[in-house]
């Protein structure tokens, strides 16, 4: 017998309700997990995530991550300033008042392929050019690596938040007598909490991603000693920690994945606060 | 309409037509004279050209895609199509206000400030300040916002944010404000405020007008351009047209609201209307009915 319609709506709700409380409790899950396993470790001794690692940390637990934590800072920072610099003038090329909406089209289905390909694979790519020019793993090709990454997820990103900018911030720009340029920048500036979010989530998946970096940037268990020498990351070095023989090494795997999920929900929630401030400003205003 | 010693703003068979899926004549060889310091409104039912119209006057429909121009706009005798001149150049001297209220995301002093930066018309950062304050006193918004001139625009009222908007158009030190339907979107107690800034802007400025209150326009206008299906079907100084219109569709328009207007017109027209988008619309010979009034 076919449920009345009263019925279907309650069963609806408790299904809606089911699958939100499923998600939310599986990410605080994650987050708990990693907060009370990787502060444990890391608030008894907070020294490891400063300290360089020893001769033979990855066997016998000597020093600290300090390499990895600096790899990820010089890799991930200037790869996502290029990324976001990248990223936003290809969004903004995207928009009507430079390209035909079939080109804008063609040229997101092809981002959308490229977020949708595996990090691992930007790796191989990447691999495959510092054999071809016969350069060897290094710190500079993390970065070139992780902007390729990063690049597809930032300007899809930050072309919807464009798009969702009224077109009447154009108009009335334009309608001031501001060239395109000039427009383009007040349209960024309407879509900032948008551009910004979208930043923010390329930056979050580039410091968080292994693959890209796994095969580019060299996996080295020493200090950074320059752009063209091997380093390794935070998340490259959980999964060698998390591999290693001693016991002490993978207790620093939560410790390091700890750091790496305060920075990251760190920095989130700093860029929270900054597009809030800056929707005051957006048309429409906040409290409309 | 009137004689005008010195006419700003003349249209040369303008024709607009959008090219998208679907061709359409929004504008069909339009031959107009806007005089200078007065106002002009453009009145005619939704969708009958009246914003294409306003925006072919400084260019700004070039920022949509597929959107073709014939004819010829010229400010004081100069083509804005013809020239070398940026376009940017052209919309400075010919500002356009929106119909919806809308702020640029800056503080109210920089919403009027942006257009004397992109500019670089300004000497100082006093004159710049003097500058602001007086363009926001004209548009009687100064003693409502002078003390908070760094809260964000987004945050006025609606009524408010439009006198800003006029307040940002004036300080690029236009000849020509082009306003569409600029009250439309504001409740009757904004829209009045607006309208008395607008009736005190135009001894100083060449206004054009788009709107669909036929009320407004006898409020307001010193001439009237009644617009339909994009062509002019009557254009005169504001008393003549209200008092004495000329032809039959005008008088069903005037007398009566809009849709009395479409009524009146019957269904045929439209149908011939239609029938002519599909085909070469470009005949430069088509009688032009403010010509034939003069």
């Amino acid at each position: 017998m076919a449920l009345d319609r009263y019925a279907r709506q309650r069963l609806f709700g408790w299904l809606a309700r089911g699958a939100a409380a499923l998600v939310v409790a599986v990410m605080l899950g994650v987050v708990a997990v990693t907060i009370y396993r990787g502060g444990r470790v890391f608030l008894t001794d907070p020294a490891i995530a400063v300290t360089p690692p020893g001769s033979r940390y990855m066997l016998e637990g000597d020093g600290g991550f300090l390499h990895a934590v600096l790899g990820s800072i010089f890799i991930v920072g200037p790869a996502t300033v290029v990324s976001m610099v990248l990223a936003v003038s290809t969004a903004i090329y995207l928009q009507s008042d430079y390209s035909s909406e079939r080109f804008a089209d063609a040229v997101n289905m092809f981002l959308n392929v490229l977020w949708g390909t595996p990090p691992i694979v930007y790796g191989v790519f990447v691999l495959t050019v510092i054999i071809a020019v016969g350069a060897q793993t290094s710190l500079f090709f993390g970065i070139v690596a992780i902007a390729i990454f990063q690049y597809p997820i930032m300007t899809r990103y930050t072309d919807e938040a464009l798009r969702s900018a009224p077109e009447t911030v154009k108009e009335a720009t334009y309608g001031l007598g501001a060239t395109r340029f000039e427009t383009a920048l007040m349209t960024v500036r309407a879509a900032l909490p948008g551009v910004v979010a979208g930043i923010v989530m390329g930056f979050a998946r580039g410091i968080g991603d292994a693959a890209t970096v796994l095969f580019t940037a060299g996996r080295s268990t020493n200090m950074p000693g320059g752009p063209f020498e091997p380093a390794t990351t935070l998340p490259v070095l959980i999964f060698d920690q998390a591999m290693s023989f001693n016991a002490e090494v993978r207790s620093h795997a939560y410790a390091a994945a700890f750091v790496l999920i305060v920075a990251v929900l760190a920095l989130i929630f700093a860029s929270k606060l900054l597009a809030g401030r800056y929707a005051r400003f957006a048309p429409g205003g906040r409290h409309s | 309409m009137t004689e005008s010693t010195d006419t700003t703003l003349i249209t040369d068979d303008l024709a607009v037509t959008y090219t998208g899926n679907r061709t359409v004549d929004a504008v069909e060889g339009v031959s107009l004279e806007f005089s200078a310091n007065r106002l002009t409104a453009i009145i005619g039912p939704s969708g009958c050209g009246k914003s294409t119209l306003l925006k072919s006057l400084n260019r700004l429909h070039e920022i949509q895609p597929n959107v073709e121009i014939t004819g010829d706009v010229r400010l004081n005798g100069e083509s804005i199509y013809d020239t070398d001149e940026p376009t940017p150049e052209v919309r400075r001297r010919i500002g356009y206000v929106p119909q919806k209220p809308t702020p640029l995301p800056l503080s109210i002093y920089e919403n009027v400030a942006y257009g004397l930066r992109i500019h670089g018309d300004y000497g100082s950062t006093e004159e710049l300040d003097e500058r602001v304050e007086s363009y926001l006193r004209k548009v009687n918004l100064w003693d409502e916002v002078k003390d908070r001139l760094d809260a964000p625009g987004a945050e006025l009222s609606t009524g408010q944010i439009q006198r800003l908007c006029l307040a940002r158009s004036l300080a690029v030190e236009p000849d020509v404000l082009l306003c569409d339907e600029v009250t439309s979107a504001l409740d009757p107690i904004s829209a009045e405020t607006v309208e008395e800034t607008l009736a005190d802007l135009k001894d100083e400025y060449t206004i054009v007008m788009v709107t669909h209150s036929m009320d407004q326009a006898r409020r307001l206008a010193d001439d009237v351009v009644f617009l339909y299906l994009g062509d002019v079907v009557e254009a005169n100084d504001a008393e003549s047209f209200f008092t004495n219109p000329q032809t039959e569709r005008t008088k069903a328009f005037v007398g009566g609201s809009d849709t009395a207007a479409s009524g009146a017109t019957g269904g045929n027209e439209r149908d011939d209307h239609a029938a002519a988008a599909g085909t070469d619309d470009a005949d430069g010979a088509r009688t032009d009915p403010v010509r034939a009034e003069r």
